[in-house]
């Protein structure tokens, strides 16, 4: 019998004269077909489609040269997991086991990392809202309780009074350094006083131990800069309070913002060129904190609360075609069975998206869009992709960080996340949703129940 | 039925590069895009190209009607084709 040909969607694409791309041709001609060893294609018939996958080396990898990297410059580093950016268990286990604190922004949050075996003071409470009794629970547990505000500084020493507790707390501080907006919603101003007037309350206040300084001045900062004057602020505050009210602080929490290998929507070169390194960051906060001259013993421990830099990279979601249609426009349209409601990150960035099978070399410029019956559920508006076909599969990269906690269920539910082992064993880490569990959370009024028709 | 006709003035080589000697637009087909443009060169109908196919590619009947139209709807946008 005759052995017929692979199939490709005819295509026809204009060419029109100017200047060639700098950037050169497109990488897509080359497809990957594993992750960590395991076959794209094994992983779609055991687990289905959309499937999102989690490295399990790469977090490692990514924790293991974060932290080689500022101990390299700083003697006393800890690292903390940002629960938010994905706080899936055996995600927060493997940053846990790396020797990683956790850092929570709610009361679930704090629940989750007890549950999953972080000492109470291994905790650190981040966040405007926490609970009445969300916070004595922290306070209970040795746990550091970042203030956001004075109403949370009152409530904090009230409880620490009545309850007859010393809580261990530390103040965030916003403060302009050159990243705006200012993120002056969270915690209290650096210029305008408030974080020194907070301070002299905390320190005054019997029941109150302050053991550190926090700042976080934004996400996705592309200025190591910013970090330097940051890391300088915090550190001659820490002085200040040294000085003054002869108190050692414990640490000097930078929090989190460093940006990843993502590049943004409207963002004209690509990531690679544009973020910083791992290193730039650490030579600016560490730069900023010895300008301070401190003693060896008054050195406060460097606290860092880095998410999307460590996760975004260990994260892949595999998705499928659906179908592929000719705009009015005359421009293409790939549809895929991932949208939005799972790929929240797709309104901040121009993701990375791969070809996992051969396709041709004629590429022309695509728009993607996931299979939500909504105008909104566009995954890229623009992407040079050769002629692919129904069933075929589409790899996104970077993935890793907030997509897994902010993604919802919304006409499709979410499907299964696996993690890749280091040993190549592949671990279903969460389970796909289905209407059951959609139901379970409902209550049908009897009223309300349908006659049989 | 109508036919689809490929326009006058029109150079197709053998790699897929389509060149409109009254403009001087040009164009890329692959390789099975190119296959159709030499078909309709030749006036093979659009049952004789849809047959074509599904003998000779991993591809049903469905799939290959649809992505012809296309074609052929792109072909008409660029003024490519005339229909009688």
């Amino acid at each position: 019998m005759k052995k017929k040909l692979r199939y490709e969607r005819p295509t026809i694409t204009k060419q029109y004269s100017g200047l060639m791309n700098k950037f050169g041709s497109s990488s897509l001609s080359r497809p990957t077909v594993d992750i960590d060893g395991v076959s794209i294609k094994s992983l779609c018939e055991g687990y289905g489609s959309p499937l999102f996958v989690i490295s399990e080396k790469k977090i490692r990898q990514n924790q293991k040269n974060a932290f080689r990297i500022f101990k390299n410059r700083y003697p006393k580093v800890q690292f903390a997991w940002s629960y938010k950016t994905n706080y899936l268990d055996a995600v927060c286990s493997v940053f846990h086991q790396e020797g990683s604190w956790a850092e929570v922004v709610s009361d679930f949050e704090y629940d989750k990392a007890r549950k999953l075996g972080v000492k109470g003071e291994h905790i650190i409470f981040n966040g405007p809202a926490k609970s009445e009794a969300g916070l004595l629970n922290a306070m209970k547990n040795k746990s550091k309780i970042h203030i956001d505000h004075f109403d949370e500084l009152f409530l904090i020493s009230e409880l620490a009074e009545t309850n007859n507790i010393r809580a261990e707390v530390a103040i965030r501080i916003n403060m302009d350094v050159g990243i705006y907006p200012i993120w002056d919603r969270f915690g209290f101003n650096f210029e305008n006083g408030e974080s020194w007037q907070a301070i002299n309350r905390i320190i005054q206040n019997k029941n109150l131990k302050l053991v550190g300084l926090h700042t976080h001045i934004g996400t996705y900062v592309m200025s190591a800069e910013a970090y330097r004057i940051a890391a300088y602020n915090l550190a001659g505050l820490c002085k200040r309070i040294k000085n003054e009210f002869n108190v050692s602080l414990e640490y000097l929490d930078l929090g989190g913002g460093f940006a990843s290998h993502n590049t943004l929507i409207g963002q004209y070169l690509p990531a690679e060129q544009l973020v910083p390194s791992v290193e730039q960051y650490a030579d600016a906060i560490t730069n900023g904190i010895f300008d301070v001259s401190f003693k060896s013993e008054d050195l406060p421990t460097l606290i860092l609360e880095t998410g999307r830099a460590l996760i975004d990279d260990a994260g892949f979601l595999i998705t499928s075609v659906i179908t592929n249609k000719r705009l009015t426009s005359g421009k293409r349209a790939v549809i895929i069975d991932a949208g939005v409601n799972i790929l929240f990150t797709s309104f901040w960035y121009k993701h990375n998206i791969q070809l996992c099978q051969n396709s041709g070399v004629h590429t022309e410029d695509t728009a993607i869009y996931g299979p939500l019956c909504m105008n909104i559920d566009c995954i890229t508006e623009s992407i040079n992709l050769p002629s692919i076909n129904r069933g075929d599969k589409l790899l996104i990269k970077y993935v890793g960080a907030y997509n897994m906690t902010q993604w919802m269920q919304f006409i499709s539910m979410r499907p299964n996340v696996v993690m890749i082992m280091e040993n190549g064993k592949v671990e279903l880490i969460r389970k796909a949703e289905n209407l059951d569990y959609l139901l379970e959370q409902e209550l049908l009024p009897k009223k309300l129940k349908l006659i049989p028709v | 039925m109508s036919k689809i006709h490929l326009i006058e003035n029109l150079a197709v080589s053998d790699s897929g590069f389509l060149f409109l000697h009254t403009t001087g637009e040009t164009f890329t087909l692959n390789k099975t895009g190119s296959e159709i443009v030499r078909m309709l060169r030749s006036r093979k109908s659009k049952e004789e190209i849809l047959k074509f196919f599904t003998e000779n590619y991993i591809v049903d009947t469905n799939t290959i009607e649809k992505d012809f139209e296309e074609l052929v709807a792109q072909l008409k946008f660029y003024s490519l084709v005339t229909e009688k």
